[in-house]
């Protein structure tokens, strides 16, 4: 399924801007981004529910554009869940094999065994205003998978379900398109879900796509400031720096607010010659409270999270930066003035050139 | 056991009778709070309905000034085999039948139409539903005016019934059922709108996606889920249909409704209250018309509950 230079214009606002995008057979490809970010906009067209305005999207082969919604082959699954009230679950979920006009005897068989995948057996003859949340989003994936589409669409199908169930029904989710090897777009605003779902990850904000990659990738090397500060919980520290040039034997270092750190070699070669202003990026486990450390700041305040502690931290001229911590570690209070330091590895230290926002070093 | 149990008892003895007071206070403060609207109600609804059931034991000769005397049941035979009620009966069915699905249907229709976001369909909306308030009067001059069989817009279609069509028994109870129709509109399309607006769109785009193309969504989704409203909207109908008045009083007149078969019930009593002078009668027939339509409005509760799918 791909995207090629899809734009959507509402009226005078752009929704999706020239989106370039290829979902290759059976994966799961998670478009992630805030809300109005342009992602649930680019998975209604795949569907066939909104119009593209330029570019052309493919599912297959086959260009979809003019194609009407129920010729494309996709399935989809609603936040809401969209199921019909007034019919019983087994006619829920047989709705579209009807509508393609399979014969009764088939209908059964498979309804019986998208039932039986998502455990509704027991609920077919229900109407779904007497299922709990958790059944209603599985009598929703019954009704999408029941028809062996080509493309499964999922708009924050979790996002209605309480934290537990959401973490079970997350790899309920991987585990069934695992399964079946169905190509599916997910949408959600929810970075845990695009992590822990995702074979790739896409991130869109403001209609346009920052970056696609895997969800390794795009954490240890985020294409730019606002994937950086994006992913993690906390995102990624983001101080504004320039670079100066050591002379001979010196090392280069890169000047931020509270001090100056010494580039790893990689990056020295990255950045060339001359002064530059970057934007420095540092995720907080990535930084540890040290006495020697080369920033200095002070704390403002301290979030105890049992397993983890979040310093937060200002620096002189008020740039905010969190130290993650382990739980057990020695908490500074608020107002102390400490200083801190970054771990010795070379991938520790990210930097993004200040005009463009965009990642310096190779990944 | 004993100690704990006197010990409870005693407690609720104590607490028991203050709260008793309190809800009665609530309570005598409720029945204060609705007493204006009780009032107006016995005055001009309750009174007069159970003062219909007296009418009804009494007989007023034909000559007037003679006192009305009392005949107990024994005028309710007579009334209700007469050949005027039972053509008034059999008009007002037909009228019915004529009414209530044209309205809802084309309301509906018209709803479906107006339901979707263009610019300028506010316009519309406007229009569709502007015959909620045209009084009968104006609405009944205009079709007048139409049917007129000189400047009217019929003999411009180049039908021209003979005689005209408002004083055609053929025409007349139809162009009456038109206008009713026309009037109803206005207020089928507004019930019809506040509908479809309570069909979550995700549903019509989920049996797209399924398959269903625009005439199965209708019928599978949108009019099921708009049977609570379509529920709400016959009986409502069917009641003004049966009340149906002012259009005949005006286009054709007493004179006249009989004999060109448009003498519906509610009309029926009003001549016979105020033409025959006979208020025995109109009271039996406005009790009939009573009873018709309770009867209707349960027999259309307990057929149309079943099949009435409430969203979750």
């Amino acid at each position: 399924m791909s995207f090629e230079g899809v734009t959507k214009r509402f009226g005078d606002t752009t929704a999706v801007d020239g989106l370039n995008l290829v979902v290759p057979d059976g994966e799961l490809l998670v478009l992630l981004g805030s809300s109005g970010c342009g992602k649930t906009t680019a998975l209604r067209m795949v569907a066939g529910l909104e119009e593209a305005t330029e570019g052309t999207i493919s599912i297959g082969d086959r260009v979809v554009n003019d194609v009407d919604p129920k010729d494309r082959d996709v399935a989809m699954v609603f936040q809401s869940y969209a199921l019909y009230p007034h019919l019983s679950v087994a006619r829920n979920i047989e709705f579209p094999l009807r509508q393609r006009g399979i014969p009764k005897d088939e209908r059964a068989i498979r309804v019986r065994a998208a039932a039986t995948t998502l455990e509704l057996d027991t609920m077919l003859d229900r109407k779904p205003s007497q299922l709990s949340g958790g059944q209603r989003q599985r009598v929703a994936l019954a009704r999408a998978i029941v028809r062996e589409p080509q493309v499964f669409l999922m708009d924050e199908p979790l996002s209605n379900l309480d934290a537990a169930l959401r973490v079970q029904t997350r790899a309920d989710i991987v585990a069934l398109q695992d399964r079946l090897s169905t190509t599916t777009l997910y949408v959600t605003h929810d970075q845990v879900e695009a992590m822990t779902m995702g074979d790739r990850i896409a991130v869109m904000s403001h209609g346009t796509l920052q970056q696609v990659a895997a969800p390794e990738d795009l954490y240890a090397f985020p294409a730019n400031t606002f994937v950086a500060g994006f992913l993690g919980s906390p995102g990624m520290n983001l101080l504004p720096g320039r670079i100066t040039p050591g002379g001979s034997g010196e090392e280069t270092t890169v000047e931020v607010s509270g001090g100056s750190l010494p580039l790893p070699p990689a990056l020295r070669a990255a950045v060339g010659a001359g002064t530059r202003d970057v934007v420095v990026g540092l995720r907080p486990e990535s930084l540890y409270l040290d006495a020697q450390g080369p920033l200095a700041c002070e704390v403002t305040i301290v979030e105890l999270l049992g397993a983890e502690t979040h310093v937060i931290c200002r620096t002189e001229d008020g740039s905010r930066v969190v130290v993650r911590q382990a739980g057990n570690a020695t908490k500074p209070a608020p107002n102390d003035k400490v200083r801190i330091a970054v771990v010795a590895d070379p991938a520790a230290v990210h930097l993004f050139d200040a005009a463009s926002t965009q990642r310096l070093d190779p990944q | 056991m004993t100690v704990t149990a006197a010990a409870s008892g005693t407690t609720l003895a104590r607490t028991g009778p203050s709260l008793r007071t309190r809800r009665r206070r609530e309570a005598g403060l409720a029945y204060l709070l609705i007493l204006p609207a009780l009032a107006v109600f016995a005055a001009f609804t309750f009174y007069p309905f159970f003062r219909n059931f007296k009418l009804m034991l009494y007989q007023t000769p034909p000559v007037p000034g003679l006192p009305a005397h009392y005949v107990g049941l024994h005028q309710i035979g007579p009334t209700l085999t007469s050949t005027q009620f039972t053509q008034s009966l059999v008009t007002t069915i037909l009228f019915v039948i004529l009414v209530v699905p044209a309205s809802l249907i084309l309301g509906l229709a018209l709803a479906v139409a107006a339901h979707r976001k263009l610019k300028g369909i506010a316009v519309y909306r406007m229009i569709f539903s502007s015959t909620v308030v045209s009084s009968v009067a104006v609405a009944s001059v205009v079709f007048g005016t139409l049917l007129n069989p000189v400047v009217g817009l019929l003999p411009w279609l180049g039908i021209n019934p003979s005689p005209p069509a408002l004083e055609n028994t053929t025409w007349a109870l139809l162009a009456v059922a038109a206008i009713t129709i026309w009037q109803f509109l206005g207020l089928s399309f507004i019930i019809m709108s506040a509908g479809l607006q309570s069909v979550p769109d995700e549903l019509l785009e989920a049996a797209q996606i399924d398959g269903a193309g625009a005439w199965t969504r209708f019928w599978r989704m949108t009019v099921p889920l708009l049977s609570p409203t379509i529920f709400f909207a016959v009986i409502v109908s069917t009641i003004y249909a049966f009340q149906s008045f002012g259009a005949i009083d005006i286009l054709i007149g007493y004179q006249n409704a009989a004999q060109l078969h448009v003498n519906v019930l509610i009309y029926n009593i009003v001549n016979t209250l105020q033409v025959e002078n006979n208020p025995g009668a109109a009271a039996i027939l406005a009790t009939v018309l009573f009873l018709i339509t309770l009867g209707l409005t349960l027999l259309q509760m307990r057929f149309l509950e079943r099949r009435v799918h409430y969203a979750n």
